[in-house]
């Protein structure tokens, strides 16, 4: 039993992460607590897309589900698992039943990666930015299963569309990769492909790589930003699912709880490429400013962030408490909603404590950061239009290929210029 | 310190998922079934390298076999009519040629593995390890390096003859171009 305990705090002394430090326990803990926070993450962007979908719409969204429609997740779920599952009779069975595993376990496998801070991973892998890579890559087989096994029309031609779709993005999306990783071999320590040492290297040049050799970072920045939402199968790229033309795409045979897998993995892929996008180029768990406003004041400030947030969150459920209708029809979820209200302060208060402060600042501005993303997925969709297939086609390849060609290029001359100029020298005067 | 992971269990598991995937491949009559059968091969090869401490080139496996190449198959393979296929009579029935190939192949491997030239086994005995953080900088300079890199002209000449049949490809498929 000691020798346990002291197993347990021999991590907490480490600067490890639980895999880098072999620490099987807390590897276990941390893998729980990444799941447990991905499926409430996908909970609550069920209800925000709504919502927000909703308001942008002039709309009000669920409303009678719990107050402002807070339970309606919770109720969608129950539904789902309650419904019938339906395996047509002509589809191939076990096809039909391995794809939305498939798809499901690429999209959760690569949070074993992603840095929520600097030991705040499951673990670090030499080859971290590659295995997200292809781990997310894998779902597209998933995909292309389910449509092909559903042996019905519009699934196969779903299931096509999105196969092409994501194969022609992912070259797009590599070639941003990669000019981000020559960017890191140019600080002091050199390139790395590990998602932890590609922050690192940011924090040792001074600025997050969307800065870089403006206009760069910023363009590089922007065709991942462009093929991530293709990747995912998202407006204005969600020809795959296109419900106008494919009732739902590769999907449409698919019902109840495996249905709900697939929609689990959508979403669980949107946060996996957003953290990517965020660890490549913003940051990752980086607060703003660490090094023009460093100090123990500013640390002290920013990391006061995560508790005054939740208890902005507490203070709009307050105030929606008080405008709620003093029918006696509303009083349980009155009361709901202020209880709701009452856990997030105390929320905000625990994060306030010093010793929760300082471990939870960097797993804040990541998740900030993501969800800035999040809410960009939700804004493109109430923006814009579905694009049509050749469209499409034409972005992927004749616009976003050659412009991450001539970047790539330009990366590597301009991150060697001093170099460059000594040889041309060399040459020049003998 | 840490226990080791690549213990001779994951070896076998892996080979044993190997082995298995190879041999559903070409048993089954469903294109499907064998395409998937065949990435379930690939990502156990992919394991195999990272038993090999050669993380990189387990990372550009999965990217480029099961990722990659194996997607555009699957949507190939879509295309044709399963029903008819598996109605299809299977054209190579070179059974007994087949087995001898493979023998004969397999002969050569134990072959190479028990041979002693001089004394010494002609199979290396040890194998080139990098630490696990420096696997990805050594490929890199042994492509490219001044000093060290011996296989630039290689690499360089394989990517030009992957950009032919590239070019190939287009100029056969597309009429007008």
């Amino acid at each position: 039993m000691h020798g346990f305990l002291q197993y347990i705090q021999s991590y907490l002394d480490s600067d490890k992460t639980p895999g880098g430090a072999g620490n099987i326990f807390w590897a276990t803990v941390y893998i729980l607590l990444v799941f447990a926070g991905l499926s409430v993450a996908v909970i609550a962007m069920n209800w925000l897309e709504r919502k927000i979908l909703a308001h942008m719409q002039v709309r009000l969204g669920p409303m009678r589900v719990g107050p402002h429609g807070l339970l309606q997740p919770i109720a969608d779920a129950i539904k789902l698992l309650l419904k019938e599952d339906i395996i047509p009779a002509e589809a191939d069975a076990l096809v039909f039943w391995i794809a939305p595993f498939i798809v499901v376990l690429a999209a959760f496998t690569v949070f074993v990666v992603v840095p929520f801070g600097p030991t705040h991973a499951i673990t670090d892998m030499n080859i971290g930015i590659l295995f997200m890579l292809g781990v997310s890559s894998l779902s597209v087989l998933g995909i292309v299963t389910a449509g092909w096994a559903s042996n019905s029309h519009y699934p196969l031609i779903g299931a096509l569309r999105s196969s092409a779709q994501m194969v022609s993005y992912e070259v797009a999306m590599g070639l941003a990769v990669v000019s981000v990783i020559l960017m890191t071999s140019l600080g002091p320590e050199g390139g790395t492909l590990s998602m932890i040492g590609i922050v690192q290297a940011q924090l040792a040049q001074g600025e997050w790589f969307i800065f870089k050799f403006f206009p760069l970072g910023l363009v590089g920045f922007f065709i991942f930003a462009i093929a991530m939402v293709a990747e995912t199968n998202r407006a204005p790229f969600d020809l795959p699912e296109a419900e106008s033309e494919l009732t739902a795409g590769f999907h449409t045979e698919y019902s109840g709880f495996r249905w709900s897998l697939f929609f689990l993995a959508e979403y669980s892929a949107m946060i996996a490429v957003s953290s990517i996008a965020v660890t490549l180029w913003l940051g990752g768990w980086l607060r703003p400013f660490p090094n023009a406003l460093a100090g123990p004041t500013w640390d002290l400030v920013f990391s006061l962030f995560p508790g005054i947030t939740f208890l902005l969150l507490a203070v709009m459920c307050f105030y929606n408490t008080a405008r709620m209708p003093k029918h006696p029809l509303f009083r349980v979820q009155t009361i709901g909603l202020a209880g709701f209200g009452v856990v997030l302060g105390l929320i905000g208060l625990i994060l306030f404590i010093p010793a929760v402060r300082v471990r939870v600042t960097d797993i804040y501005w990541f998740a900030a950061k993501v969800g800035a993303f999040m809410y960009l997925y939700i804004w493109y969709r109430g923006t814009f239009p579905r694009y049509r297939f050749d469209q499409l086609m034409k972005v992927g390849w004749k616009v976003l290929l050659p412009t991450g060609l001539v970047l790539l290029i330009l990366t590597a001359l301009v991150g060697m210029r001093t170099e460059l100029w000594a040889e041309l020298q060399g040459v020049w005067r003998p | 310190m840490n226990p080791p992971v690549a213990t001779p269990f994951f070896f076998y598991l892996l080979a044993a998922t190997m082995i298995a995937g190879g041999v559903l491949v070409i048993t089954r009559k469903n294109a499907v079934h064998s395409a998937m059968a065949l990435i379930t091969a690939l990502l156990a090869q992919a394991g195999l390298y990272l038993m090999l401490y050669a993380p990189f080139v387990a990372g550009v496996q999965i990217i480029l076999y099961a990722g990659g190449i194996m997607v555009l198959f699957l949507f190939v393979i879509m295309l044709i009519s399963i029903e008819r296929a598996e109605k299809e009579r299977q054209f190579n029935k070179q059974w007994l040629v087949g087995i001898v190939a493979a023998g004969a192949l397999g002969g050569l491997f134990i072959a190479v593995y028990t041979t002693t030239t001089k004394g010494k086994i002609l199979f290396p005995e040890g194998r080139m390890t990098y630490g696990e953080t420096q696997n990805t900088q050594a490929i890199g300079s042994l492509l490219f390096d001044r000093g060290a890199g011996q296989y630039m002209f290689a690499f360089e000449i394989a990517s030009l003859l992957l950009l032919v049949a590239i070019i190939g490809a287009v100029v056969m498929a597309k009429k007008r171009i």
